[in-house]
């Protein structure tokens, strides 16, 4: 695996010119997955920004096989796809192997595509399922989603006098996607390129699924400055909020251990939607997330002991 | 060309079978079940080199289906009632894409309340989603039409995926003799999908991209014309086919025609009924024919008002309600094709056999007494009756 920026390929197969947001780093995050390709590959795209943004007829952002087809189905397209050209080398009929990635956001993962993402790990296909998450449905304007972190604000879960923010907890999507047993998952973060490079290729070369969760902050719907996505996605790692590990076999591994963390409050207060619980009547959420993350890190920690 | 016993599920799997198909995605659902048995078993016997995909919900099984239809594959399913309504946003995905996948469908009612049995309240609920629509009325045409299908979905210029629709239970579930080419023989008449890969990364496309205001309506005023290539391409693939099997299809089929006065207008099982008792009343003289319908989707217009010109009235049986509409579904399409072509035509819209309630032989007879009644002169111009329910 390359350990420098100079050994990675400087071929682009998100070209520039999309229209994603100022600051996102979704599109960082997506060139840095390309560079990860060991081949010929098609990539399979649920509806969410990613999508919108970089196929607006008659123009496209890609340089490789692109489909969309609909929100909740990533997982099972692309199950077709590896399945149609596994029949058709095997008939001789096709002639090199392609690697299939799929790509959905929290919303078309966490939630409505999780049916299918399941169905396509338990049966085993070799494909590469990326969750680029940005906590909410950012597309259709910030609204909750199961991957939404307690106490944020959205445009469904706005904090009111009586409610505030969101009340439900987050979804451990590795832990539901290594309970099929699959050959490797992990998360990986857009400020840490070379772990996520490393990974996003090493869920390309397990024969069988392998599941990557990517945190990529969002300006628009998280309330911080364009210009700060990538440490806002970096402190994200160093408060244990989001922790970087690996789960190859069912063996975990922490690939970037926070021995010395900060508090999740570095964290928080770097984002206007967690404003509101600064106030002194909500400050016990953010203890509350607190205890979320410590309780995480910990079971992380035994985990990757076993 | 040897006669063998199976249910319309088993034609319907027995002809994929012989059609080489490269993968199936397929989910079980009442009364479509056997057809994915059954083709498991081939799979588990090495008789097909297919990849199954065993899917979580028909949701998945056409969206996978799509997939592998965009790589080349040549590509099948079947599904039912709740599983066809659950598809319903990939059914459009899956023609918008022009992906030539072909699925049986053993049509059944839709909830609530929850019933197995067949009618045509299923494809009707999909009827404008770009597919060609296909019934057949035994195990028979179920078998040759499933043929057919891949062959003109494949048509490189239609490129649309088709439906073989048979009546839940009635058919799927009927034994009868069915006449089956030998394997060779579908093989010369449907070789291989070649060159057809949308995902090649050697030609790398943007595949079901995003088409606002100012590109959408032309994609799908394309779409609507591609639809008008099917019966050309029809023809050919009958035509052929015919050669193969002696069998010969078209748009539809007439009986009795010949100097009608009235006619039932069917699609299905419901069509030997038709025919049986057209026979019966024409040997007391009733002028009676029966124009069982095979392509539904698209429409065959100018065809039909040909067919239809000499009668005074028609009754349109339809297996559906188009709840709050005028008419059936069927009915709605007659009255549209023939506005300002058959001025004088009188229309009987008879909705009938829902949930599997039986139409009998004197059901039908009743309708023809009455579409004869509606050929007088001071009969209403148009009607809809319920048959056999309790008002």
């Amino acid at each position: 695996m390359m350990s420098t920026l100079r050994e990675l390929t400087t071929e682009e197969l998100l070209a520039p010119g999309h229209r994603m947001c100022a600051g996102c780093p979704v599109p960082t995050f997506i060139r840095m997955t390309l560079k990860a390709l060991r081949g010929p590959a098609v990539l399979v795209n649920a509806t969410g920004c990613l999508e919108v943004s970089t196929s607006i007829y008659p123009y496209t952002a890609w340089r490789l096989p692109w489909v969309h087809v609909a929100f909740e189905n990533a997982a099972a397209v692309a199950s077709g796809i590896e399945a149609g050209f596994k029949a058709l080398m095997r008939k001789g009929r096709w002639d090199q192997k392609v690697d299939v990635i799929a790509i959905g956001g929290d919303g078309g993962t966490f939630d409505i595509g999780l049916q299918a993402l399941s169905g396509a790990l338990e049966r085993g296909h070799d494909f590469l399922y990326i969750c680029y998450d940005n906590e909410a449905y950012m597309n259709t304007g910030i609204q909750r989603s199961g991957s939404t972190t307690f106490g944020a604000a959205t445009t469904t879960s706005p904090p009111g006098a009586k409610i505030p923010g969101k009340r439900e907890w987050k979804k451990d999507l590795i832990a539901i996607a290594v309970a099929h047993d699959i050959p490797y998952a992990a998360t990986a973060s857009v400020a840490f390129w070379k772990d996520c490079i490393a990974k996003v290729r090493k869920g390309i070369e397990v024969d069988g699924p392998a599941v990557i969760h990517a945190i990529t902050p969002c300006p628009r719907g998280w309330r911080h400055e364009p210009s700060e996505s990538i440490k806002v996605a970096r402190l994200a790692v160093q408060t244990r909020f989001f922790p970087l590990y690996e789960v190859e076999n069912g063996k975990y591994r922490i690939t970037l251990p926070v021995p010395n963390p900060l508090p999740v409050e570095e964290l928080l207060k770097t984002q206007g939607r967690f404003r509101h619980l600064f106030k002194p009547e909500n400050r016990w959420m953010i203890e509350a997330i607190q205890r979320w993350v410590d309780k995480n890190y910990e079971r992380l920690l035994k985990l990757s002991q076993l | 060309m040897k006669r063998i016993g199976l249910t319309g599920d088993e034609a319907i799997a027995y002809a994929a079978k012989q059609c080489d198909v490269d993968v199936v995605s397929a989910y079980p659902i009442t009364p479509q079940t056997i057809i994915v048995e059954k083709y498991s078993e081939y799979v588990a016997n090495g008789e097909v080199d297919t990849e199954f995909i065993n899917v979580e919900s028909e949701h998945s099984a056409l969206s996978a289906c799509i997939g592998a239809s965009l790589t080349g594959a040549r590509v099948f399913t079947a599904t039912a009632s709740q599983g066809l309504a659950l598809m319903h946003e990939l059914l459009y995905i899956a023609s918008s894409l022009r992906c030539p996948i072909v699925m049986g469908i053993a049509n059944r009612s839709l909830s609530a309340p929850l019933n197995i049995h067949g009618d045509h309240s299923d494809m009707m609920g999909s009827r404008d989603c770009g597919w060609i629509q296909i019934f057949a009325e035994n195990a028979q045409e179920a078998y040759d039409w499933t043929i057919q299908a891949f062959r003109l979905s494949e048509d490189p210029e239609v490129l649309l995926p088709s439906s073989v629709n048979i009546d839940g239970f009635i058919i799927s579930h009927s034994m009868e003799g069915v006449e089956v080419l030998e394997d060779e023989a579908v093989r010369a008449f449907l070789p291989p999908r070649s060159g057809a890969c949308a995902v090649d990364p050697r030609r790398p496309s943007t595949i079901g991209p995003v088409a606002l205001p100012d590109y959408y309506f032309e994609f799908k005023r394309q779409q609507a014309e591609v639809m008008k290539r099917v019966p050309v391409a029809l023809e050919r693939v009958c035509r052929e086919f015919n050669r193969i099997s002696g069998r010969r299809y078209g748009k539809f089929q007439s009986y009795g025609m010949d100097g009608a006065r009235t006619a039932i207008i069917c699609m299905g099982s419901a069509a030997g009924t038709a025919r049986h008792v057209a026979k019966a009343l024409r040997g007391k003289g009733e002028r009676v024919g029966v124009v069982k319908l095979w392509l539904y989707r698209p429409f065959p217009v100018d065809e039909l008002v040909r067919e239809l010109e000499g009668l005074r009235s028609v009754v349109v049986m339809d297996r559906a309600i188009s709840f709050g509409a005028p008419f059936g579904p069927l009915c709605s399409d007659l009255i549209g094709t023939i506005h300002g072509k058959l001025p004088k035509l009188k229309v009987l819209n008879a909705i009938y056999g829902l949930g599997g309630r039986d139409i009998t032989e004197k059901d039908v007879e009743g309708l023809y007494r009455e579409g004869l009644r509606m050929a007088e002169a001071k009969a209403p111009m148009v009607r809809v009756k319920y048959v056999g329910v309790r008002e």
